[in-house]
């Protein structure tokens, strides 16, 4: 395989560590909690979500609900945005009411992703909590938004971006960082 | 990719990529609609006029709807309780709205073009709701959206729009729309109701109903539109039912798995029995429903602003 560009934060191995360890951590967490599902932001967050679902499934004998969120229509960039994104469709199956939901995202930055997911899933119910986890915390938020598990935390600054790439969507599992020309708040994302 | 110009003003012209993309994204509204709260905070920043210079049930109500799901704020405008009484011109009218600052207007008006006059006054998109017997883009666009739904494509699905053709902008959209998307598309009513040179837009023609149901997948009924008939187009509502009205009896001409469309509102009775319109294989009131999906895809398409992309994280 080629030697990949920018540093790498984690490797295949990596991922699958500190998913079963955010896998864990849910459980410790809410072990007298009868309610859990997990909800993944789409694209990649969902990918995350169904592989901790599946750790959490193995561990436990248990099925845990997951649900797919694209909070597209949430964003509060939408009016300054050249041309509208695609939406996918948001996808949760199960009731929201009285659950704990643990939100799953790749990559938290300036926390506006969450702030959008945090309303779109309060308008399908009232669920007893929302925790969040993260692969990725890479700092420089921009709401008072925190995780209650991550993976690996770190410091970047604006002129560095986060890669992280998923065999359901890339065909190989790398997270890196790579030093970007101008500062990451206007970079495209894909 | 997104849609080519910031207007809708009709469908001909557009292409399957265009058409395809708003029947995605409707697709994307349709499942919010089945939500607890119907309703997304997305174009929270967008004001949307509905001038109704025509009087409209279901396109006006939908389109509302569509602008409130989306958190738009809308402002409505008809003919009957406005200055256009006092004899104020659409120009001045416009203008003195657009003056207002708003980002977005629905508009229906008895001439064909006046959504692309509009365009010429205004900074704002303009969306055509039907004008004159010209074009009626987000009618034939959720027809589009309900039948792919039900067969998954619009490619090689044969098509029978019957009635009055002539005075009719959802036949002008549904024929240049679906036969962008691979649909073949007949027509049929009596030559007084059919536009001249009307095999020019690529449709077969036909006279006899029987002949243009033999076959077909989907049939939709139009209106026979007495308000814009100055003149007499057939000698009576029974005859023209008779020759031309959608039975029982004629629907197993069709295609099996066959589908019953009316863009409403109906008369019963006359280009629709009563039984069809009921019966289970009509979709009329999904399109209703999907109706204001659709639209609400129009409004999120149309209503990108100017500036940078910007990472969320």
């Amino acid at each position: 395989m080629p030697k990949p560009a920018g540093t790498v934060i984690l490797d295949k191995k990596g991922i699958q560590r500190a998913l079963t360890r955010i896998a864990h951590d849910i459980l410790e967490k809410n072990q007298y909690s009868k309610n859990l599902a997990l909800v993944g932001i789409r694209s990649r967050g969902a990918f995350l979500a169904e592989r901790i679902a599946k750790i959490l499934g193995e561990t436990e004998k248990t099925e845990i609900p997951v649900g797919f969120i694209d909070i597209t229509l949430y964003r509060d960039d939408i009016q300054t945005r050249l041309e509208q994104p695609v939406i996918q469709k948001s996808e949760l199956m199960f009731d929201v009411v009285d659950k704990v939901i643990v939100l799953v995202d790749d990559v938290l930055f300036t926390g506006r992703t969450i702030r959008a997911a945090l309303d779109e899933i309060i308008d399908f119910g009232r669920p007893r909590a929302i925790q969040l986890a993260v692969l990725i915390d890479r700092g420089n938020r921009e709401l008072p938004i925190q995780p209650d598990y991550v993976g690996k935390a770190v410091a970047t600054t604006l002129k560095e971006e986060v890669v992280v790439k998923l065999t359901e969507s890339d065909s190989q599992d790398l997270v890196t960082l790579m030093k970007l020309s101008k500062p990451t708040k206007y970079a495209l994302k894909k | 990719m997104p849609l080519r110009s910031k207007h809708l003003l009709g469908l001909e012209g557009m292409g399957k990529e265009e058409i395809n993309l708003i029947l995605d994204t409707a697709d994307t509204f349709r499942e919010i609609l089945e939500r607890p709260i119907k309703k997304v905070p997305t174009l929270r920043a967008v004001t949307v006029v509905n001038l109704f210079y025509e009087s409209s049930t279901r396109t006006r109500i939908s389109f509302e709807l569509a602008e409130k799901r989306l958190s738009a704020d809308s402002v409505n405008f008809s003919t009957d309780a406005s200055s256009v009484k006092k004899g104020e011109t659409l120009k001045d009218t416009v203008r003195n709205i657009a003056a207002m600052k708003i980002d977005m207007v629905v508009i229906r008006h008895r001439s064909a073009g006046t959504p692309h006059f509009l365009t010429q006054l205004l900074e704002a998109s303009i969306i055509n709701a039907g004008d004159g017997a010209h074009e009626h883009p987000t009618q034939a666009l959720l027809d589009m959206y309900t039948l792919r739904k039900k067969y998954g494509k619009l490619k090689d699905l044969r098509i029978a729009i019957v009635g009055d053709i002539r005075h009719s902008r959802v036949a002008r959209s549904n024929i240049w729309g679906m036969q962008n998307m691979g649909a073949k598309v007949a027509i049929c009513g009596p030559t007084t109701l059919l536009p001249w040179e009307v095999e020019k837009m690529g449709v077969e023609v036909y006279h006899n109903l029987d002949e243009a149901l033999s076959g077909a997948d989907v049939v939709m009924a139009l209106r026979i539109q007495l308000e814009r008939q100055q003149s007499s187009y057939f000698p009576t509502l029974r005859e023209y039912s008779q020759l031309f009205g959608i039975t029982r009896d004629r629907l197993k001409l069709l295609n099996k798995d066959f589908t019953i469309m009316h863009p409403g509102p109906m008369n019963r009775g006359v280009e629709i029995a009563d039984d069809v319109a009921d019966g289970p294989y009509s979709v009329i009131l999904d399109q209703v429903t999907n109706g204001v999906a659709v639209r609400m895809a129009v409004l999120y398409l149309l209503s990108g602003g100017e500036g940078k992309f910007e990472e969320s994280g």
